[in-house]
C-alpha cells in the first residue's frame, strides 16, 4: 500500500519539475488550417451515450458516424448503411454496411460492432428503450450485414436509428461499446470524419479534432445530418470562453472564427459589419418550458396548476430570454413550431396572461397559501431568466412565491428530489429544451406522463401514455396527426409541461468561411476556409 | 509631603501645554475641506439609502420584459436593465444592501480578527496553533465556501455576508499579530509587565492601541472589498438572490451590456467609488487624529 | 532559525490533513451531484443511481475519504469525475498561466506601490499625497471585471496594442507571452497597488514619528536617506504582511481576471470544478492551495526577522 521508495520520490520530484517547465511552455501554436470555434458550453463528458448533454452529442458528430441519418426534409437516409431490405411481413429489417468503412485505428467496421453499439445506445435512450420492447432479436448475418427482427411491423427502427439528437445512435468498436452504458467510455475511437486528438484535449478549455484522411464520404451532398461529410480543413478547435463579452470582442479581432451561440443582446455589435455572417443554422431552435411538481401541494391540484398557467404570459419569458422578436416565436406547441406535429390545443392557457381567470381558479382550488418554490439557477446565463418572469406572474395572480437562487448543480440535485418543497423539493423548475428532440409525442420526453418514471415533475396521466403507445404502433400519417393533437391537448390541460414558444439561436462566423450547414446540430464538415 | 499651599506651587510651575481632548482633535480634523466633503458625501449616500422609497423610486424588483435595456428617459432616469427593471430604483435600494454588506463585513471581521490576533501575538502557546488554523482557513477558496453556504442555507444577505466575512478574518489576524509581535518587546511593555499590570490591561492599554491605525486602514479596505466581493460572487453566479438589488449584482448582471449600455455598470460603479473614496478619506483622518504616534508637521 | 523553519514545515502535514478533511466534509455535505452533470438533463433517477455507483459516489462518506487518502499516499491525485483526465495533469497544464499572471502582478505592484507609498508619506498632507491616495483608492473601488473590460476596450479594441484575450505560453515566443500578460496583469495590479501603497504610506508615517528618526535628522542625514535607510526598514513588517496576505487575495482575484481574459488557469479551474462538483479536482486543488499558503506565510514570517530584529521566534 505504501510505496514511498526513494526511486518513486525522485521520479515524482522530477515529474513535478518537468510539469512546472511544461506548464510554462504548455500550448502549441496551430499552423495547420484551423477553424477555431467557441461553442455553447464546454465539453465535459466525452461519452455521447452515457450523457444527454448537447455538447457531448456535438462531439459525437465529429468523431463518430451513424447507420442512418435524417436529412433537412426530415426523411430517413442511409449513412453508414448502403441499403436496407424489409421483409414482406414488415418484421425483419436487413441492413448492409458500405464498403471501406474503417475505425480510426485502422480496423474495419463490422456488423458485430454495430449491434453492440445499438444495444448500448438503446439502454440509455428513451426511443431506443421503446424500440427494444418491439425487437425480438438482432443478429449479424455476415461481416457487413445484420438483421433486426421485430415482434410487430413498425418503422420505428428506421426513425430511431436515424435520430439526430438527444442521444444519437453513434457507432463504436465492439470492445468500446461493451462498456456498461452507465460508465463513461475511456477510448475515443470512431469512424467519423474527424479524429479526436487526445493528447491535446484540455477539459474545460479546448478540444482538438483533426481531419480523418481515411474517411469515405458518401457521394450525395450534405443535408441535415445526412449526405456526404466532406472535410475541407485540417483542424477544428473548440475553445471555451467563460466571458461572453470577451468572446464577441475576440471574434471581432479575428482571434476566433465561429461563435455557435451569439448572445442576443450583443448582436447589435455586429451590425453593418460585412465581414461577419449571422445565421440561424438550427431552424428548429429551442423551446423554453417549465414543469410543475405533481407530487406535492400546491400543484398536485389540477385547478391550481391551471391557475398558474393562466397567470404566466409566454411572450414575457421570451422577451426576457431573447429580447429581439426576430429570434423568437410565440407558439404553444409541445412539438415545435413549423414542425409536422405542431398543434395549438390549449393555447389560451399558455399564450396570454389572464389574471382574472387565474385568481378565480385560485379561489376555486382553495389555495391555502402554500409557498410555491421556484428553482432559480444563477450561474447558467441562458436559464436564469424564466424563473424571474414566472415568479412575478404568479405573485400577481396571488400565489405565495419563494424564488430560491442557487447554482445549477444545486438546482439539478434539488430537481431530482421527490420530497415536498419544504424538505428540499420544489414546485416549479424551468429550462430550455432542444426542439429537435421534441418533434413527435414518442420522442418528446416532455410528453411522458408515467408517474415516477417520467421526467421531473412526475405527472401521472395514464391516458397520455396510452396515446403514446398507440402512436408508436401507428403508421398512417393522418391518424398520427390526430393522435398528436390529442396528446398536446391532454398535456396542456393537465399541466404536464408548459411550452412557452420557440427561440432561434444565431451563429456568427467570418465571411471567409463558406459552406456552413443548416442542421439541428452544429456540423463542421463541408466548411471551407479561405486563407489561414 | 509638602506643606506649601498647593496654589502657590502651581503658580510657581510653568503652565503645562494642554493635551488636546478627543473632541478638539475631531473638530480640528473636520476643518479640512477634503475631509468635510467626504463626510458629507457619505452622509448623503446613507440618507439616500435610508429614504429611497421617497425619492421617486418604483418597485426595484418589478420586471417588464417588454421594456428592457432602454437608455435614460423621463420615466426611467437611468434606463432599464435586462428585465426591464428601473435602474434608478435598483441603484438607490441597492445602496442599502451594499452599505450593510460593507459595514457588516468590516465590523465583524475586525472585531473577531482583533481578538484572535492579539491572542496569537501575545501568547506564544496559542500562536502556533492559531496561525496554522488561519493558514488552513485561507487555503479554502472563498468561492467554495460561498457555494457551500449558499446551497446549504439558501442565498440570502446573511449567508453572503458570512461568506464574505470569513475569508477576511485570517488576514486581519495576521496583521494584528504582526503588530503585536513587533511591539511586545518594547521597553514600556516590559515595564508594565514587571510592574505586575494584569494581562488584560497590558493588552488593552499598551498593545491594542498600536493596532488601531493599521486596523482602520484595513477596515476601510475590507469595507470596499466586501462590496466588490459580493459583485464577484454575483459575477460567478453565487451571490445575492436575484431579487435583492445591490451595487455589486447590478454591475454583475449588467456586465454583458457594457459596450452598449454602459450605464448598468457606470451608475452603480460611480456611487461605489464615491462611497469607498469617502470611507477611505475619513479613515485616514480618523487614524491621523487618534494615533498618538502620528508626527505632526507644523 | 533553521529549526524554526523545519518545525513549521513539519507542521504542514497535519494542517493539510485537517484542511483536506474539512473541505471533503463541506463538499460532500453540499447538495450537488456530479453524476447529474454526466447524465445530462433528461436522465432518469435510475440512470443517475447507476452512474453514481460506477463512480463510487454511493459509498458512505468516510469510506470515500479513506479511499481518497489511500490513493493520495500512493502519490495519485485521482482523475476528474467528468473528463477522466488525471487531476495532476490538469493542474500541471493550468498552473503556468496562473503562475505567470500572479508573479507578474506581484512584481509590478511592489515595484510601483512601494515608491508611491514612500512619496506619499514624504509629502504627507500635501497635494501629491492626496492625489496618490485618491488614485489608489480608485484602483480598488472598481471590481476587477470592470477594470478588465475598460482595459480591453481601450488597449485591445481601440488601440489594438494587445490581444483581447487568451494566454500564449513561452513556447509561442517571449514577445507573444508578454503581450498576452499585459492587460490582465494591469487589471489585477490596480487592486494590489492600492493596498500596498496605502499600508506603506501609513507605516512610514508612523515610523517617521519615532524618536530615532528625529535623531537621524538631528545627525544631519538627508531626508532621502532617513526615508529609505531608516524608515522603510522599520515600516517593513506590516508591508510584508500585506504583500503576503495580498497573494492570498490575488489567487481570488485571479478567478475573475482569468474569466474575463480567458486565461486557462487554476482560478477558473477551481470555479468550474466547484460548480460542477468535480470532487477529485477540487480536493487536489485544495491540497495544492493550502500548501502554497503555508509556504508563503512561512516565507513572510521569516522575512519579518530579516527586517525587524525585535521579532524572535
Amino acid at each position: 500500500m505504501f510505496s514511498w521508495s526513494k526511486k518513486s520520490f525522485v521520479r515524482r520530484a522530477s515529474t513535478a519539475a518537468a510539469s512546472l517547465s511544461f506548464a510554462l511552455l504548455c500550448g502549441s501554436p496551430a499552423t495547420a488550417q484551423t477553424i477555431t470555434a467557441v461553442m455553447e458550453s464546454g465539453l465535459r463528458v466525452l461519452d455521447p451515450i452515457v450523457t444527454t448533454a448537447y455538447m457531448s452529442r456535438n462531439h459525437g458528430y465529429m468523431i463518430y458516424d451513424t447507420l442512418l441519418a435524417t436529412d433537412s426534409d426530415y426523411k430517413v437516409q442511409p449513412q453508414m448503411v448502403d441499403n436496407w431490405q424489409v421483409s414482406d411481413d414488415g418484421k425483419t429489417y436487413t441492413f448492409s454496411l458500405r464498403e471501406g468503412l474503417r475505425w480510426h485505428d485502422g480496423a474495419p467496421v463490422t456488423s458485430e460492432d454495430c449491434i453492440a453499439s445499438i444495444s448500448r445506445w438503446a439502454e440509455q435512450d428513451k426511443m431506443g428503450q421503446m424500440l427494444m420492447t418491439l425487437v425480438a432479436s438482432m443478429k449479424a448475418t455476415t461481416d457487413k450485414s445484420f438483421e433486426i427482427v421485430l415482434n410487430e411491423p413498425t418503422d420505428l427502427v428506421l426513425k430511431a436509428l436515424a435520430k439526430p439528437s438527444g442521444t444519437a445512435p453513434f457507432m463504436m468498436p465492439k470492445r468500446i461499446a461493451s462498456t456498461p452504458s452507465t460508465q463513461p467510455i475511456k477510448e475515443h475511437i470512431g469512424s467519423g470524419p474527424f479524429k479526436f486528438v487526445a493528447d491535446q484535449f484540455q477539459p474545460g478549455l479546448k478540444v482538438v479534432y483533426e481531419k480523418n484522411e481515411d474517411y469515405q464520404p458518401r457521394a450525395e451532398p450534405a443535408s441535415g445530418t445526412a449526405g456526404g461529410k466532406v472535410v475541407h480543413v485540417e483542424r477544428v478547435e473548440w475553445v471555451t470562453m467563460p466571458d461572453q463579452m470577451t468572446t464577441v470582442n475576440a471574434f471581432l479581432s479575428n482571434e476566433i472564427d465561429y461563435i455557435q451561440q451569439v448572445p442576443y443582446d450583443l448582436l447589435p455589435m455586429f451590425e453593418g459589419n460585412t465581414d461577419v455572417k449571422i445565421e440561424v443554422l438550427d431552424k428548429l431552435g429551442g423551446q423554453p418550458l417549465y414543469r410543475l411538481n405533481h407530487l406535492h401541494p400546491p400543484f398536485n391540484n389540477k385547478t391550481l396548476r391551471q391557475a398558474a398557467m393562466y397567470a404566466v404570459r409566454a411572450e414575457d419569458v421570451l422577451q426576457a430570454l431573447v429580447g429581439n422578436p426576430e429570434y423568437y416565436q410565440v407558439c404553444p406547441s409541445l412539438f415545435g413550431c413549423g414542425t409536422p406535429y405542431e398543434s395549438s390545443a390549449g393555447a389560451e392557457m399558455i399564450v396570454s396572461s389572464d389574471l382574472d381567470k387565474a385568481k378565480q381558479l385560485l379561489k376555486e382550488g382553495q389555495y391555502d397559501g402554500t409557498p410555491v418554490v421556484i428553482l432559480h439557477p444563477t450561474d447558467a446565463l441562458t436559464l436564469a431568466a424564466h424563473p424571474v418572469v414566472i415568479a412575478q406572474a404568479l405573485r400577481k395572480a396571488g400565489f405565495n412565491v419563494d424564488l430560491q437562487s442557487m447554482d445549477w448543480q444545486t438546482v439539478v440535485t434539488r430537481r431530482a428530489s421527490q420530497q415536498p418543497a419544504s424538505e428540499g423539493g420544489w414546485s416549479i423548475f424551468s429550462t430550455t429544451a432542444v426542439v429537435a428532440d421534441l418533434l413527435d409525442p414518442v420522442r418528446a420526453f416532455t410528453a411522458s406522463a408515467n408517474g415516477k418514471q417520467a421526467w421531473f415533475g412526475w405527472p401521472d396521466v395514464p391516458a397520455i401514455e396510452e396515446l403514446r403507445n398507440k402512436i408508436a404502433r401507428t403508421t398512417d400519417p393522418d391518424e398520427l396527426k390526430k393522435l398528436a393533437e390529442e396528446v398536446q391537448g391532454l398535456v396542456i390541460e393537465e399541466g404536464v409541461t408548459i411550452p412557452l414558444g420557440q427561440l432561434y439561436i444565431p451563429t456568427a462566423y467570418h465571411a471567409n468561411l463558406t459552406g456552413v450547414l443548416e442542421a439541428p446540430v452544429p456540423l463542421f464538415w463541408n466548411i471551407k476556409k479561405a486563407g489561414k | 509631603m509638602s506643606t506649601l499651599p498647593t496654589t502657590l506651587i502651581s503658580d510657581a510651575m510653568p503652565p503645562e501645554p494642554s493635551t488636546p481632548s478627543l473632541f478638539d482633535e475631531l473638530k480640528r480634523t473636520l476643518r479640512s475641506v477634503p475631509i468635510l466633503t467626504a463626510v458629507l458625501a457619505l452622509l448623503l449616500i446613507v440618507i439616500v439609502a435610508l429614504i429611497a422609497q421617497w425619492l421617486g423610486t418604483s418597485d426595484p424588483i418589478a420586471i417588464n420584459p417588454g421594456n428592457r435595456l432602454k437608455s435614460a428617459s423621463i420615466d426611467h432616469w437611468m434606463g432599464t436593465d435586462a428585465f426591464g427593471r428601473d435602474i434608478y430604483s435598483r441603484v438607490l435600494y441597492g445602496a442599502r444592501v451594499s452599505l450593510i454588506a460593507g459595514l457588516g463585513a468590516a465590523a465583524v471581521s475586525i472585531s473577531v480578527g482583533l481578538v484572535i490576533g492579539v491572542l496569537a501575538g501575545y501568547f506564544r502557546g496559542f500562536d502556533a496553533i492559531i496561525m496554522r488554523v488561519m493558514d488552513g482557513l485561507m487555503a479554502i477558496p472563498g468561492i467554495l465556501l460561498a457555494i457551500a453556504l449558499v446551497s446549504l442555507s439558501g442565498a440570502s444577505l446573511f449567508t453572503v455576508l458570512i461568506a464574505i466575512t470569513i475569508p477576511e478574518i485570517p488576514r486581519v489576524v495576521r496583521l494584528v499579530r504582526s503588530v503585536i509581535l513587533s511591539v511586545r518587546n518594547e521597553p514600556y511593555v516590559e515595564a508594565a509587565i514587571s510592574l505586575g499590570t494584569p494581562v488584560p490591561v497590558i493588552l488593552w492599554r499598551h498593545l491594542v492601541p498600536n493596532t488601531v491605525a493599521p486596523l482602520i486602514v484595513q477596515g476601510t479596505y475590507i469595507f470596499a472589498s466586501a462590496i466588490i466581493t459580493e459583485a464577484i460572487l454575483s459575477f460567478l453566479g453565487v451571490g445575492l438572490p436575484a431579487e435583492i438589488p445591490s451595487w455589486g449584482n447590478i454591475m454583475a448582471e449588467g456586465r454583458m451590456y457594457f459596450q452598449m449600455r454602459p450605464g448598468l455598470i457606470l451608475y452603480p460603479g460611480i456611487l461605489l467609488s464615491l462611497t469607498v473614496l469617502s470611507v477611505n478619506v475619513l479613515g485616514d483622518a480618523m487614524r491621523d487624529a487618534l494615533d498618538p504616534r502620528m508626527a505632526r508637521k507644523l | 532559525m533553521l529549526s524554526f523553519i523545519a518545525r513549521r514545515l513539519f507542521a504542514t502535514l497535519p494542517i493539510m490533513a485537517v484542511v483536506a478533511m474539512v473541505v471533503f466534509a463541506i463538499l460532500r455535505m453540499t447538495p450537488g451531484d456530479p453524476a447529474a452533470i454526466i447524465a445530462g438533463d433528461t436522465a432518469t433517477a435510475e440512470q443517475l443511481e447507476l452512474i453514481r455507483q460506477s463512480m463510487g459516489l454511493d459509498q458512505p462518506i468516510y469510506m470515500q475519504f479513506l479511499i481518497w487518502v489511500q490513493q493520495l499516499l500512493q502519490g495519485d491525485l485521482g482523475v476528474s469525475l467528468l473528463s477522466g483526465v488525471p487531476v495532476a495533469e490538469m493542474v500541471a497544464h493550468r498552473m503556468g498561466p496562473s503562475l505567470a499572471l500572479t508573479a507578474a502582478t506581484i512584481v509590478l505592484s511592489v515595484v510601483i506601490a512601494i515608491p508611491l507609498g514612500v512619496v506619499a508619506a514624504w509629502q504627507q498632507g500635501k497635494l501629491l499625497d492626496r492625489g496618490v491616495m485618491a488614485l489608489s483608492v480608485l484602483g480598488f473601488s472598481l471590481p476587477v471585471f470592470v477594470t478588465g473590460y475598460l482595459l480591453i476596450l481601450v488597449f485591445a479594441i481601440e488601440m489594438k496594442w494587445f490581444p483581447v484575450q487568451g494566454y500564449k505560453s513561452l513556447s509561442a515566443g517571449w514577445w507573444e507571452f508578454a503581450k498576452s500578460l499585459v492587460l490582465p496583469t494591469l487589471a489585477l495590479s490596480t487592486i494590489y497597488i492600492a493596498l500596498i501603497a496605502r499600508i506603506t504610506r501609513t507605516s512610514i508615517i508612523e515610523v517617521m514619528g519615532e524618536d530615532f528618526i528625529r535623531t537621524a535628522r538631528a545627525k544631519g542625514l538627508k531626508e532621502r536617506m532617513v526615508l529609505l535607510r531608516h524608515a522603510l526598514r522599520n515600516a517593513a513588517v506590516p508591508i510584508i504582511t500585506i504583500i503576503g496576505v495580498g497573494i492570498g487575495l490575488l489567487i481570488g482575484g485571479v478567478v475573475v481576471t482569468e474569466s474575463v481574459f480567458n486565461f486557462p488557469g487554476l482560478g477558473r479551474l477551481v470555479v468550474e470544478a466547484v460548480l460542477a462538483r468535480d470532487y477529485p479536482v477540487i480536493q487536489g486543488l485544495i491540497l495544492l492551495f493550502s500548501f502554497i499558503y503555508i509556504v508563503i506565510n512561512l516565507v513572510v514570517d521569516v522575512m519579518y526577522t530579516v527586517f525587524d530584529p525585535r521579532i524572535r521566534y
